[in-house]
């Protein structure tokens, strides 16, 4: 007696019957032969050494599930976690849109068959242009990094020069990111900051800033969570210096806040992970790039770039990709950068977004995370020998420094944890000169009472 | 339509709504979500909070979005769905390379968990010990089907674990003193064009190796190109041929005696899951596409995960943090000497992870293996069918098996009709079908390619080789109607030529309007064609 088949509901034709039919039609005696080619000694020749199957997809549930309550969710507890990956509410129809077969499982086909993606993306990228006021966005790329990195490199590549120069508030995730895809092509130098507003020290930048300045990138919002006024002279050092300014911004501060196009930016970029996508323990992140509608800067994007265009028939839209021969799908290493799968659907989420939003509903969220982060700060501000790090008006996050306490973060965070509350992101180790602070982030999400509760809990704990 | 009497073909017609640019829809005053206002007392305390910003920061015009009804925007973005063909709906075997299989359901409902979809990455380890150990117990599956050593999760899709292994090469030579002078990373034409351009990025030189007469990259080449100036090769294998290139082991035994590295491109492993492993072949790292063969959706091109493996001399190389495991709890272990640092922000791609972990779970080792044979199984059936087709032929290695793949051409159809592969392609897509073509530059004229994995019935492959054969047939009855389709898909033959104009591309709305002026309604339209 052979074996037992394995046959498995995800394989069709795991059915011996089947097998036998196709192997006589191929003309093989066995699968075995199709692997001619592979030399014995490559072969593997026990078998893999994994779990037993769950072939029953009750079994399997719950097996993934026992180990998914592990987890706490940030809905269990009252989180004020952000740095990045934001807990901002995801409408109804984000979710039933992303969950479409037709969109969650579609990959690559032409702009006919494939014609929906197309169009979806491009609506993406023109709805992201209005509130970033600028003419061009691309198909998202992985994350803020990796837009940011490739802001960089893009300038490099418009000026012609090889140094970038890098707000030193920056998330010090982003900055490991662009300083690994720079090196050793381009190089990093960080300009400082004011110590009491966090803004960018602009002798610093003037001292720093040399004929091989390519960029200076900075964020606005910061990742320490101020918002940068100077981003008009920013862009003004750098454009008298031969640069070109770059900044990252948060898509859903633009409401309320001037879009980096006003301020003499060159190149945009961020996430879009607060765009109608869960937080997924930072694994929905998004990147976007923006840009004015130049050749010089069009044909220096690595990514995809969907335009809109008429067909044969008249009045109907049709919708492919612009200057394609930029990309290393068509030049291999002679395309810019390069060019793949990155994350389409989380830029379908923000389509989608963006749309149910308008423009009043970004303004009103806008106003909403104001409001809230200010209301926490002044609870916050009152407690004993806490303070506000910097002077700046904040967004939605902000530095609470605890250094006057004579506790540490870790024991906060600790404390804080055992009465049900994620405390802020401890910057201790981010930033040196920070020791003692934790980022506190505030969203719609973010109840009254969950700041009231914050307020309390540090209170009794911090005595 | 002509169909035959004895063909599978379904009298098929696409979704086509003519529907609307989003921005088209927009009604003044309409409202999609209401956003909460705050609490009582919130601004009593903090102000209206606008005016908190400076004012030089204040956005004065509001952004220019559309103002739609819910149900209007539901529906917009549902019409737009159905004018996309997702693998769930179709016989998705002709997008080689990409692996289309079936992406199961109970995945996505387990990653709609809020255990899994409402967790922060900077969450204390303790309140998210599920998510680590399905991180690690990832690593240990993948670290068993590659037979190395360690994998991280954190690259973002397989072009950027190209990217992350170009990067470990380099830190690699730079710690030992080398990384000025090893410049050079040498890869395939039928590898990937991010093996070459990922690599390119990182400041290497990138040297090509072309194929012989069997298909399979140049061995002699290869001898030459290899010096003290080789910091890598980056390969894959079986490559888009979906030949396997039996002397992979001499290709990285030539190269470690150089002082290079290797990395295998497993973006697609497919057909050899359970059969073969980079381990056994000599290589120092390897990645997963876990969108491709592990299952998880393809989202319309994200999001992705290239899980990236390395052996046990490259693991401090590795980007941070990677999950450690002490027996009793898991944790972020940020602490790799050489580590390159970062590729993506927080930890990888969570949801690709877990359903990638869920789908190894449901299959198991041996289900594994059956996946490879069967995919195997199927596209050598598909081959000896397609080969049959008058017009089409399998360059290199006639007559012999391939893996997961085949990249065939049709350049006797071309030659005889006048229908290039192009125009085939869209006439497919008037059954319901996809036809890729091939990577750039198109070695095999005419090329197509062809991969079926194990997801498909042998009734649907016969299914799409009818599609195959009836267009085939048609190119030579009725060219014209190939050459015009598509004529029952989405839309009709695109106008092209703006695509490349910078007076006349728009890649966004605004643009459009700026260049060729705001478009009449859609009715408008009609009355004036």
């Amino acid at each position: 007696m052979g074996k037992k088949p394995f046959i498995h509901p995800y394989i069709p034709n795991s059915v011996p019957e089947v097998q036998k039919k196709m192997l006589e039609e191929i003309g093989a005696k066995d699968i075995e032969e199709l692997y001619e080619d592979i030399p014995p000694e490559l072969r593997l020749k026990r078998d893999l050494n994994l779990p037993e199957p769950l072939l029953s997809e009750l079994e399997l549930k719950r097996h993934v599930e026992e180990i998914l309550n592990k987890n706490i969710s940030c809905g269990e507890r009252v989180s004020f976690l952000g740095g990045g990956c934001g807990r901002h509410y995801v409408p109804a129809i984000c979710d039933e849109i992303t969950h479409r077969s037709e969109f969650l499982t579609a990959y690559a086909g032409e702009p006919y068959e494939d014609a929906g993606r197309f169009q979806v993306l491009f609506e993406y990228e023109s709805l992201m242009a209005e509130i970033l006021d600028f003419d061009v966005v691309n198909v998202p790329t992985f994350d803020w990094g990796q837009a940011a990195s490739t802001s960089v490199r893009m300038a490099g590549r418009i000026t012609g020069r090889k140094k970038v120069l890098v707000a030193d508030t920056v998330s010090p995730d982003r900055l490991a990111i662009i300083k690994n895809y720079c090196h050793p092509v381009m190089s990093v130098a960080l300009v400082g900051h004011q110590a009491d507003t966090g803004l960018l020290d602009m002798g610093d930048l003037k001292a720093k800033l040399s004929p091989e300045t390519a960029a200076v990138y900075f964020e606005n919002p910061s990742y320490l969570g101020f918002i940068e006024t100077q981003g008009e002279a920013i862009s003004a050092v750098a454009r008298a210096g031969g640069a070109l300014s770059l900044a990252g911004v948060d898509p859903l501060s633009l409401g309320v806040l001037k879009p980096p196009s006003q301020y003499g930016v060159d190149i945009a970029c961020g996430d879009i992970q607060g765009l109608g996508n869960h937080m997924y323990f930072g694994g929905t992140l998004g990147g976007f790039i923006a840009t004015r509608d130049e050749e010089r800067f069009v044909m220096e994007y690595p990514s995809r770039l969907f335009g809109i265009a008429g067909t044969s028939v008249e009045g109907e839209w049709g919708f492919g990709d612009v200057a394609y021969s930029r990309t290393s799908f068509d030049g291999r290493e002679k395309g810019k950068e390069f060019v793949g799968t990155a994350a389409a659907l989380h830029g379908i989420a923000a389509a989608v977004y963006l749309s149910l939003m308008g423009p009043q509903g970004l303004r009103d969220l806008g106003r909403h995370i104001l409001q809230k982060a200010r209301y926490a700060a002044l609870k916050l501000s009152g407690l004993n020998g806490v303070k506000i790090r910097f002077r700046s008006v904040p967004f939605k996050e902000f530095v609470v420094d605890f250094s006057g306490t004579g506790k540490r973060v870790a024991e906060i965070n600790e404390r804080l944890l055992e009465a049900g509350l994620f405390g802020g992101i401890d910057l201790t180790k981010e930033f040196p000169e920070l020791r003692g602070c934790a980022l506190y982030s505030f969203t719609e999400m973010t109840a009254k009472s969950d700041v009231d509760k914050l307020t309390e809990t540090l209170r009794s704990i911090l005595g | 339509m002509d169909i035959g009497k004895n063909s599978t073909l379904r009298n098929f017609h696409q979704a086509k709504w003519d529907e609307e640019v989003i921005f088209e829809l927009s009604n003044p005053g309409e409202r999609g979500l209401v956003v909460p206002g705050v609490e009582a007392g919130i601004e009593e305390i903090a102000g209206d909070g606008i005016s908190s910003i400076p004012e030089i920061m204040r956005r004065k015009e509001p952004p220019a979005l559309p103002e739609i009804s819910q149900m209007r925007v539901l529906k917009h973005f549902l019409r737009i769905s159905q004018q996309n063909l997702g693998a769930d709906l179709n016989v998705d075997i002709g997008q080689g390379t990409c692996t289309m299989k079936y992406s199961p359901k109970i995945n996505e409902v387990l990653a709609s968990s809020k255990k899994a979809s409402d967790i922060h990455p900077c969450q204390d380890a303790s309140t998210v010990q599920g998510a680590l150990r399905i991180m690690y117990e990832l690593d240990l599956f993948l670290r068993e089907i590659s037979g190395l050593d360690r994998f991280s999760l954190q690259p973002s899709s397989g072009s950027h674990a190209i990217l992350a292994m170009a990067s470990l090469v380099r830190k690699y030579h730079e710690t030992r003193g080398e990384g000025d002078k090893r410049d050079e990373i040498i890869t395939t034409i039928f590898s990937h064009p991010s093996d070459a351009a990922a690599a390119a990025v990182k400041g290497f030189k990138i040297v090509t190796i072309y194929y012989d007469e069997t298909g399979l990259p140049d061995i002699q080449s290869l001898k030459k190109a290899v010096s003290d100036r080789t910091a890598a090769l980056f390969i894959t294998n079986p490559e888009d041929t979906g030949i396997y290139n039996p002397r992979i082991a001499e290709f990285t035994e030539l190269i470690h005696r150089a002082g290079g590295l290797c990395g295998y491109d497993q973006a697609n492993a497919n057909g050899i899951l359970g059969i073969t492993r980079a381990k056994e072949a000599g290589f120092d790292m390897c990645f997963f596409n876990l969108h491709k063969t592990f299952s998880t959706p393809h989202g319309c091109g994200g999001p992705a995960s290239g899980a990236l493996g390395v052996t046990k001399a490259l693991v401090d190389y590795l980007p941070v943090p990677i999950v450690e495991f002490d027996g009793k709890k898991y944790s972020l272990n940020w602490d790799l000497p050489q580590t390159i640092g970062k590729t993506r922000s927080f930890y990888g791609v969570f949801p690709a992870i877990l359903k990638a972990y869920a789908w190894i779970m449901s299959l198991g080792g041996e289900g594994l293996k059956e996946v490879a044979r069967v995919a195997v199984l199927n596209n050598n059936y598909l081959l000896k069918k397609i080969t049959a087709i008058k017009g089409a032929t399998s360059p290199f290695k006639a007559g012999k098996r391939r893996i997961e793949q085949v990249r065939y051409s049709w350049e006797e159809l071309t030659k005889e009709t006048g229908v290039d592969t192009h125009e085939f392609a869209l006439r497919m897509a008037d059954f319901g079908f996809h036809l890729w073509s091939s990577h750039h530059p198109f070695l095999v004229p005419q090329p197509f390619t062809v991969e079926p994995t194990e997801s498909y019935s042998k009734e649907e492959l016969d299914e799409y080789l009818d599609g195959l054969r009836h267009v085939a047939e048609e190119a030579r009855r009725d060219p014209e109607t190939v050459k015009s389709a598509p004529h029952r898909s989405v839309v009709h033959k695109i106008d092209e030529s703006t695509f490349d104009d910078p007076a006349k591309w728009a890649i966004t709305w605004r643009a459009y309007i700026k260049k060729h002026g705001p478009p009449a309604r859609r009715r408008e339209r009609r009355t004036t064609s």
